[in-house]
């Protein structure tokens, strides 16, 4: 499947060693791995991610600790930071797409930030070559081509209502948005929320340009810890190749 | 009188405000952003709401002379906006009934809220029940046990209550929760939003319904006491009751605008939910404001005996009348509320929630500095409080 893949995992979740061990295995298998930078309340998350959240801050998991990280890894895959607006707004934006770029992350995921605010943002990413990546919803309407049309890096389309988690069905009418969205970019489209089998990774990825897989992976790092390698790379596997 | 509101950007108090919601509920606020600018100047609504103020909520409300607490305190006035005498117990139902209406004619068929303390959560119920719409509440699981009778009153008026077990269990885990409920679901929903806080237009709409606590406020005093009162006192958590208190009278510039903050065990200890002692701008929930928080701009775990004000931030409005200085907000501890609690009770025959009691803690100690007098708002009765207040002084009680 020649497909794009992205994969995401929260930092820190169980502990900043293992989040680079669990990259390293997914880089083979993935494009982009999105990295979550915790917040105490992500409020686009299901129980699964937002537990992460939590594991990860306890752990003493930190802005400054997440970009030594991504300084120090150096896989093919492209990085991207997911997280939300409040802790880049008092990191100070200026100073957080410098470091984004001086780490290497290719673009930011900010669920919080619609498009009607980005103003204040998108000067700094812009200024140090780093993508804000444009969500749009199953509920964004007459917006997806006044959206799709500044995006850049990828889109990440909500495949669903409510927040991220696995889930069985998805939103009627994606194919129809993704129709709206080529007419005015060539970006990439990628579906994430809710996916979590090979068979719905091969449906989203023949009506969008691949497919963005979230709270399984992090499902198996709460069930196994430190141990988690093993069967993340089991699973990316069965995902991506079946 | 849009004193500090700016008309450029999405509902901005100076640099505060904005609509920092995920993609999936902007069509929503737009769509509410729209249909509240209509609606405000329909007459038609308008006098749909004044008549449900009226007849449902028992509008207008008192502005009592505490001649008592006068007398004993020396030196101001002292008036109480009394927002507790309100159908359901406190000032909450001036929003709910506002934002039901407008809900209802958005064609939603659906309620959802959050709650701390449980006055706005049954306020809400309540409208669901008067406009036959489904309604759900989700509440703190600590709250849910410190007001437990609430929990109740909400299920007597058919609400479900959702106990909500993330983060710290309280106000803020609950709004969490139900902006997450509000993604799941938002086209038969309407979020009723009980504070000045949260995404444009939230904060302008509910200051706009709370705002007849001052407009009433300010004919009142003027009537009986043929001047301007020296200072408004009110109670701040998200800041409802606050705002409501302070609107009509922020281009009196003489008049002294003051909110009490929730300091819990001190400002100086860990313990407190004193958001302008403590607290820095950030974004969250919707708006950038005050926030406490800590470097990383993680939002800090707060405490108060009082759930209502149990809150990490301030609504925008406030974040920007504190800047400006046009309004300042003071902490009051647990300690001083429990005594204003007790003291109003007796000296009064006032039970007052153990959130309005921290205005009337500052008032006690400020009383005696004025002359001319004072209004101190009342912001809900003291019924759900009763038990927790036992509890904190070692009470026994056979429930």
């Amino acid at each position: 499947m020649n497909k794009r893949f992205i994969s995401f995992i929260t930092a820190g979740d169980p502990s900043l060693e293992k989040t680079r061990e669990f990259i390293n295995v997914l880089a083979s298998f993935s494009d982009v791995i999105e990295i979550g930078l915790p917040f105490s309340d992500p409020i686009a998350e299901g129980e699964v991610i937002q537990a992460a959240n939590m594991r990860a801050l306890k752990n003493g998991t930190t802005t400054v600790k997440v970009f030594e990280l991504l300084r120090s890894v150096s896989v093919c895959s492209k990085m991207v930071i997911l997280t939300y607006i409040n802790p880049v707004f008092v990191y100070g934006y200026e100073k957080f797409f410098k470091d984004c770029n001086e780490s290497g992350v290719y673009g930011v995921i900010i669920p919080d930030l619609p498009f009607e605010e980005r103003g204040e943002v998108i000067e700094f990413a812009k200024k140090y070559n780093v993508h804000l990546i444009t969500m749009i919803a199953p509920t964004s309407a007459k917006r997806v081509q006044m959206l799709a049309k500044d995006a850049t890096g990828f889109i990440y389309l909500v495949s669903s209502m409510g927040t991220t988690g696995v889930r069985s069905e998805f939103a009627v009418g994606l194919d129809d948005i993704v129709k709206q969205i080529k007419i005015v970019t060539d970006v990439p489209v990628m579906v994430g929320f809710g996916i979590s089998t090979h068979e719905q990774v091969v449906k989203m990825s023949e009506i969008a340009d691949g497919v963005i897989v979230g709270s399984a992976f992090v499902k198996i790092i709460a069930e196994h810890g430190d141990n988690s390698a093993l069967y993340i790379e089991k699973f990316v596997k069965e995902l991506t190749i079946g | 009188m849009q004193a500090v509101e700016s008309k450029s950007g999405l509902g901005r108090f100076g640099e505060f405000g904005g609509q920092y919601v995920p993609e999936t509920l902007m069509n929503a606020v737009i769509e509410l952003e729209q249909a509240y600018a209509f609606y405000k100047n329909d007459v038609g609504f308008n006098r749909e709401l004044a008549e449900l103020l009226k007849n449902y909520a028992g509008r207008p409300s008192l502005l009592y002379f505490a001649k008592n607490m006068t007398k004993a305190l020396g030196g101001a006035k002292i008036y109480l906006k009394r927002e507790d005498l309100n159908h359901t117990g406190s000032h909450k139902i001036n929003n709910v009934l506002g934002q039901a209406l407008l809900a209802k004619k958005m064609g939603k068929t659906r309620l959802i809220a959050e709650t701390g303390a449980g006055q706005h959560g049954v306020a809400t119920a309540t409208a669901a029940a008067f406009f036959n719409m489904s309604c759900d509440i989700f509440m703190g699981k600590e709250d849910m046990e410190r007001q437990a009778l609430n929990v109740y009153r909400m299920k007597l008026l058919g609400a479900n209550v959702h106990c909500v077990t993330s983060g710290t269990q309280t106000l803020k885990d609950a709004v969490n929760e139900t902006m997450r409920e509000w993604t799941r679901q938002v086209k038969d929903t309407h979020y009723v939003l009980g504070s000045v806080m949260g995404p444009h237009p939230f904060p302008m709409m509910v200051r706009d319904f709370q705002s007849i606590i001052s407009k009433e406020a300010r004919e009142q005093i003027l009537e009986t006491e043929g001047e301007l009162p020296k200072a408004v006192v009110a109670c701040v958590g998200g800041g409802s009751n606050a705002i409501g208190s302070f609107y009509h009278f922020i281009d009196d510039i003489a008049v002294e605008l003051i909110g009490c903050e929730a300091a819990g065990l001190g400002v100086d200890t860990s313990k407190n939910a004193a958001t302008v002692a403590n607290g820095s701008v950030g974004i969250f929930h919707g708006m950038k404001s005050l926030f406490c928080q800590n470097a990383d701009g993680q939002i800090a775990p707060v405490y108060s005996i009082s759930a209502g004000l149990d809150y990490p931030g301030i609504g925008p409005e406030h974040a920007a009348l504190n800047k400006s200085g046009r309004a300042i907000y003071v902490p009051i501890t647990d300690t001083e509320a429990v005594n204003a609690f007790e003291y109003i009770s007796k000296v009064e025959g006032i039970i007052p929630a153990v959130e309005s009691a921290h205005a009337v803690a500052y008032a006690m100690k400020v009383a005696k500095h004025y002359t001319g007098c004072i209004i101190v708002t009342l912001s809900g009765r003291g019924d759900k409080d009763v038990s927790s207040i036992a509890r904190y002084k070692g009470e026994v009680l056979y429930e």
